[in-house]
């Protein structure tokens, strides 16, 4: 984490951090708004937990960290779309969830370099991202979007009205899994850059701005992209200026567009619910 | 003669002798009961996702308390009482856990606990802050941090026991509460500064992002099992406390094990163990309830 | 019952109450005395709520008075409340007869020390209202009528003088609905206690009430049900025209708007509403 580099922002290795930064901003950004949607909160939040027991495995495995991270999304994309939605699945859901966590820390700790892994897996590495990493990140990045794009009518279908006639039960589950598997795809690109407990900030905070602050969907989900690239790459640039860590710029300024979304939209004060 | 041969086994060698690990018995234990009193509460409430808050947003406590000098404890105690003092202004969702507002706060405090912990691991030198605040680190709390945590911890189980009956019942329903002359946001305050307290025990137990184990597992499984307060109360005590100390234990045990020979963390095996006793209590909660039918 | 003139329990005089600049109560007075079963009846959104919360102190009224006569000898609340039907979480770790404790003794600080007298009064309790065999159960378990019943004994464990119910019959079959009506009715006679219920509809408290309060748009009409439940009353209370029908000892409100009967269902505000039994 030294950043004591001299040179200008346009260095091959800043470059490698403003694509890795915008390519998680875009696709964070446009799942996040169906995230918020859909009122996915919880699973946007499990999902890079259990991933980053995943990207500890690899670590300890040398294996590239995509790979851990995208197998354990899956899983736990896969176990969040099986278990259904309970409250009384809540609970045990979140203990598998901290468990996943205590499972990483373990595994990190067999291997070597513990401190400087579990804060770049935890808080994001942006500067860590190499080359063959960027190209499988866009190439997952399309596959999301692509996904994404051919999706969207029913997405909106489905978020609009609970019962639609439109849709038959068996394509309700099939569209939730399909979505469920793009959250795990994002993640699997994103956490790299910004880390498994700030991932939630860059997809949900700019995206629920947006949606406060347009009505229409596509709007929305332009503005909800368009505030993500900016907090992402507003985090890469002022980290590269002040030298404090990016992931720290990403909470607050995620933190900062929402309450200015907020504001915006009339809603200064949050609620109040008993 | 068989009997000593398997506690030799079982028990490492030096640890009924060693200060550190009697240390660590003694604030697993605190920290147990004290989490596992305010979580039967917390669960009821259905404030879990409250209590992961704090934990997370204490993170950036404990970070900053690296930074300054001081013992994490005191950092994760006052972040967490003032994070619990915002809920308590804004308004803490009762029924929809799951809210952006509380996710992007969280995200705003992690945020900054990887500032602190950045600035922490520079300029102070402290290059475990990391690993200690996040995932705790039980067997190097300073013996002069254990009076204070066991202090900490009383006032939060007199707290508790002061509006004991006033807490179940607004946790019941605020407006029969309210119309037994309960002081329902009185209480509410109080019952979160307990909450506070007993997630900044388990921070320094098994660190600020595991925290909500302690919290909500033991009073999860207790609560399935279990059908009268006292009863509820009384396993959920006896399950995190041995959780605590079985993983310590453990820990101590695995100072030998593979792969790198110095021991696995305290924190996953209480968490492993909190998991397990929550899966084996509702499965026997689900055998007894069909052997009744 | 005794026969001499008594101070009534309840006396509610010229109570208005006024919320987010709605009116939702104007000059409602009634009296209620001891023994008696009154029944509140008014349509969703006539403000039913909103008078038991300020009788039982939960709202502030914004003019009137409420005078509840005080009990003798102290640590006796003058009212025991039962709010709307609430949904409790499955595994609450609270049995009935920990309910009902709660009910002597919720407010009190520090550990409650377990009390033979303690638990023989809550068992007593979940007797007299036909819940003794539920007293281990998890209130979170318990069906609708059930519940109803622990949290009257709740409510009238601590020996109130005044028992207020909010829509204690919505939820139930009309059987369970008469039973309900019966136990409160035997409750306050052997009680000496004032009971207050609303309901939207009059027909289950026919056979048991005292005294009826109609509540229209915020106003009140209150006395015996010869009194109250008639054409030329119910007009004035509701503004336009109300028939008023006697079936075999029922009653049907009709709403007299030229738009013909409907069938019980969701009540409009203020609107009164066809109530066949």
């Amino acid at each position: 984490m030294d950043r004591r580099a001299p040179a200008l922002m346009l260095q091959p290795f800043m470059l490698h951090a403003w694509e890795a930064a915008a390519i998680a901003a875009v696709v964070g950004g446009a799942v996040g708004f169906f995230v918020v949607l859909r009122g996915q909160a919880f699973a946007a939040h499990a999902i890079p937990n259990g991933a980053f027991a995943g990207a500890a495995a690899a670590t300890l495995a040398s294996v590239n960290v995509l790979l851990g991270l995208g197998a354990f999304a899956l899983v736990g994309a896969l176990g969040i779309a099986a278990l259904g939605r309970r409250a009384s699945r809540d609970v045990a859901t979140a203990l598998v969830l901290v468990l996943m966590l205590a499972l990483g820390a373990l595994l990190l700790g067999f291997g070597s370099d513990y401190a400087s892994q579990v804060y770049a897996l935890l808080f994001g590495e942006v500067l860590g991202v190499s080359g063959t990493q960027l190209v499988a990140s866009a190439a997952l990045a399309g596959a999301a979007l692509a996904t994404l794009a051919l999706l969207y009518r029913p997405l909106l279908l489905c978020a609009a009205l609970s019962e639609s006639s439109q849709l038959r039960p068996g394509g309700r589950r099939a569209l939730e899994l399909a979505f469920l598997l793009v959250l795990a795809m994002a993640t699997t690109m994103t956490v790299p850059v910004v880390g498994a407990t700030l991932m939630f900030s860059l997809m949900v905070g700019p995206a629920a701005a947006a949606r406060l602050l347009a009505r229409q969907p596509s709007v929305a989900l332009g503005l909800s992209v368009a505030l993500a690239l900016a907090v992402a790459w507003g985090a890469v640039a002022l980290a590269y200026l002040t030298g404090w860590p990016v992931g720290f710029y990403v909470g607050t300024l995620a933190a900062c567009v929402y309450l200015a979304g907020r504001v915006r939209a009339g809603e200064g004060r949050l609620p109040r619910l008993r | 003669m068989a009997m000593v041969m398997a506690a030799g086994a079982i028990f490492a060698r030096g640890f009924f002798s060693s200060p550190i690990v009697q240390h660590a018995l003694e604030l697993g234990a605190a920290a147990a009961i004290v989490c596992a009193v305010v979580g039967c509460f917390t669960v009821s409430r259905g404030q879990s996702f409250a209590g992961h808050a704090l934990g997370d947003i204490g993170s950036s406590g404990g970070s900053g308390a690296y930074l300054v000098g001081l013992a994490p404890l005191w950092g994760f105690v006052a972040i967490s009482l003032a994070a619990a003092a915002a809920m308590e202004l804004i308004g803490v969702q009762r029924a929809r856990a799951r809210d952006v507002a509380t996710g992007v706060v969280l995200g705003a405090g992690f945020g900054l606990a990887a500032l602190l912990l950045y600035l922490a691991s520079t300029t102070a030198s402290a290059t475990n802050a990391a690993q200690t605040v996040l995932f705790g680190s039980i067997f190097t709390v300073g013996g002069d941090e254990l009076p204070p945590s066991l202090a900490l911890a009383g006032s939060a189980l007199a707290l508790i026991a002061a509006v004991y009956r006033p807490l179940w019942l607004s946790s019941l329903s605020p407006d029969l509460a309210a119309a037994r002359g309960v002081r329902v946001r009185l209480i509410g305050v109080l019952y979160l500064a307990a909450v506070a307290l007993a997630v900044a025990l388990a921070a320094i137990t098994i660190g600020a992002i595991l925290a909500t184990a302690l919290l909500v597992g033991p009073a999860a499984t207790a609560t399935a099992l279990a059908r009268g307060p006292g009863r509820t109360l009384g396993i959920a005590v006896a399950l995190a406390v041995l959780a605590a100390w079985l993983g310590i234990l453990l820990a101590y045990d695995s100072y030998y094990w593979p792969p790198l020979h110095h021991g696995w963390p305290v924190s996953f095996f209480v968490v492993a163990l909190v998991v397990s006793f929550n899966l084996g209590g509702r499965l026997l909660a689900g055998w007894t309830a069909a052997r009744r039918r | 019952m005794r026969a001499e003139r008594e101070q009534p329990i309840l006396s509610v005089a010229g109570l208005s109450v006024r919320l987010s600049g709605r009116t939702i109560l104007e000059d409602v007075s009634f009296e209620l005395g001891v023994g008696e079963l009154a029944g509140l009846i008014g349509a969703n959104g006539a403000g039913k709520t909103t008078l038991l919360r300020a009788i039982a102190g939960l709202q502030v009224p914004s003019g009137g008075t409420v005078r509840i006569a005080s009990g003798e000898g102290r640590g006796r609340p003058p009212v025991g409340y039962v709010p709307q039907q609430f949904l409790l979480e499955r595994d609450l770790p609270l049995r009935a007869r920990d309910l009902v404790a709660l009910g002597l003794d919720g407010h009190r600080l520090g550990l409650p020390w377990p009390s033979r007298a303690r638990r023989e009064a809550v068992e007593e309790m979940l007797a007299a209202v036909g819940a003794g065999e539920l007293a281990n159960a998890r209130v979170g378990r318990l069906s609708g009528g059930e519940q109803q019943r622990v949290l009257i004994a709740h409510a009238l464990i601590a020996r109130p003088r005044l028992l207020l119910l909010d829509e204690p019959l919505s939820s139930l079959d009309l059987r369970a609905a008469y039973e309900v009506v019966s136990l409160l009715s035997r409750l306050a006679r052997e009680r000496g206690v004032a009971v207050l219920l609303s309901a939207h509809e009059l027909n289950p408290l026919l056979p048991a009430i005292d005294r009826v309060i109609y509540l229209a748009a915020g106003r009140a009409a209150s006395g015996s049900v010869e009194q109250v439940v008639r054409s030329e009353v119910l007009s004035r209370l509701y503004g336009h025209h109300v028939d008023v029908l006697r079936v075999h000892g029922r009653v049907l409100v009709i709403a007299g708007t030229g738009h013909g009967e409907h069938a019980a269902g969701p009540a409009e505000r203020g609107q009164p509403q066809v109530e066949i039994v």
